[in-house]
């Protein structure tokens, strides 16, 4: 390390490059653009002007995975569409957070039968769960904040946190 | 304007060409033709060529908790743009070799219904041009309308996970 010239004249702060790091990340989430069902409908509404998301630096939705750092799985994941998920969360830089939003990408929703992925947690890490259906705009922005907390906190984004299993039901039992 | 007597003859002309294959009904919204599955495709050749030159939908439906055999009913509504009439037939398929004439050579619409029906009912049509899965994973195994496929509790382990 060399050494670092300093003026006692002028203001200055002391921070880790971590701490820094991670403020800058919070402050600037940019969601992958795109939705799977009623709830983006609510995931426009918050980008838009009413509810105006970008008040919390997360309104660049950006079109390509390849510029995005936080995915909102807005919408119920059909079996079909799960490897698509999964390819573009894995298309996704480094660091990157998931939000399930609504009842549908956290658990299946309504839908419980053999078309839904039962929660997108089979598929991708997630790190914060937004209950509705479709969960109102403040709620996201709730959602969106309790991620910039995460964040702030340091938590390893995109952690597994415990075993992921297939649920295996039997025939026609709840 | 409807022009029932047209609707009436077109009809009675192909319920007359096939007094053992073809069976009328009365439905409440339109009439029935309740038809033998291997005379459906001359069946629709003939109605089409008597005017109903549209085919509006193609399903299936799956009769087993009624008991009824067999057990499955391909259901076709046509339509003439012409006279605005309607007919729709119903043609019973066995259980145990689902199979019926394709319809794609009388009506290139009939495509996705068809495969529709093959994806979700397991019901072959014979000589279309493609027949696969259309709205489920080409993998999936089971047909999901049929009334004994389980409701729940048939999710696959996570779809794919790479390293
Ligand atoms: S949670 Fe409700 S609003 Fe959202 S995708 Fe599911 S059904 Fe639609």
């Amino acid at each position: 390390m060399g050494q670092i010239a300093m003026d006692p004249n002028r203001p200055f702060f002391l921070t880790k490059l971590e701490k820094i790091a991670h403020w800058a990340q919070k402050n600037s989430l940019w969601p992958a653009q795109f939705g799977l069902a009623c709830c983006a409908i609510e995931m426009m509404g918050t980008a838009a002007t009413r509810f105006d998301l970008s008040r919390f630096g997360a309104e660049v939705f950006r079109a390509s995975p390849r510029q995005a750092d936080v995915m909102i799985v807005a919408g119920r994941v059909a079996q079909k569409m799960a490897p698509v998920v999964r390819t573009l969360y894995d298309q996704m830089p480094d660091p990157k957070w998931v939000i399930a939003m609504g009842a549908c990408a956290s658990c299946g929703g309504v839908f419980n039968n053999y078309a839904i992925v039962q929660g997108v947690d089979r598929v991708v890490p997630v790190d914060v769960y937004v209950p509705g259906c479709p969960p109102s705009p403040d709620a996201l922005i709730f959602g969106i904040m309790k991620l910039q907390e995460k964040i702030a906190m340091g938590k390893n984004p995109g952690a597994w946190e415990g075993e992921v299993l297939p649920l295996k039901v039997e025939a026609g039992g709840r | 304007m409807i022009d029932q007597a047209g609707q009436e003859a077109a009809i009675a002309a192909a319920v007359a060409a096939w007094p053992e294959g073809v069976r009328r009904e009365e439905g409440i919204d339109m009439p029935v033709l309740i038809v033998q599955a291997p005379l459906i495709r001359p069946v629709c050749e003939e109605l089409k060529r008597r005017g109903f030159d549209m085919l509006t939908d193609l399903t299936a439906v799956d009769w087993l908790p009624m008991g009824k055999v067999p057990r499955f009913e391909v259901v076709y509504h046509l339509f003439s743009t012409r006279g605005m009439w309607r007919v729709r037939l119903k043609a019973p398929v066995g259980e145990e070799d689902p199979v019926i004439d394709s319809l794609v050579p009388v009506w290139p619409g009939a495509n996705w219904p068809e495969r529709e029906v093959w994806d979700l009912f397991g019901i072959r049509f014979e000589g279309h041009p493609n027949l696969t899965r259309i709205m489920m994973p080409d993998d999936w195994e089971g047909f999901p309308l049929r009334k004994d496929y389980p409701l729940e509790g048939t999710e696959r382990p996570a779809p794919i996970v790479r390293e």
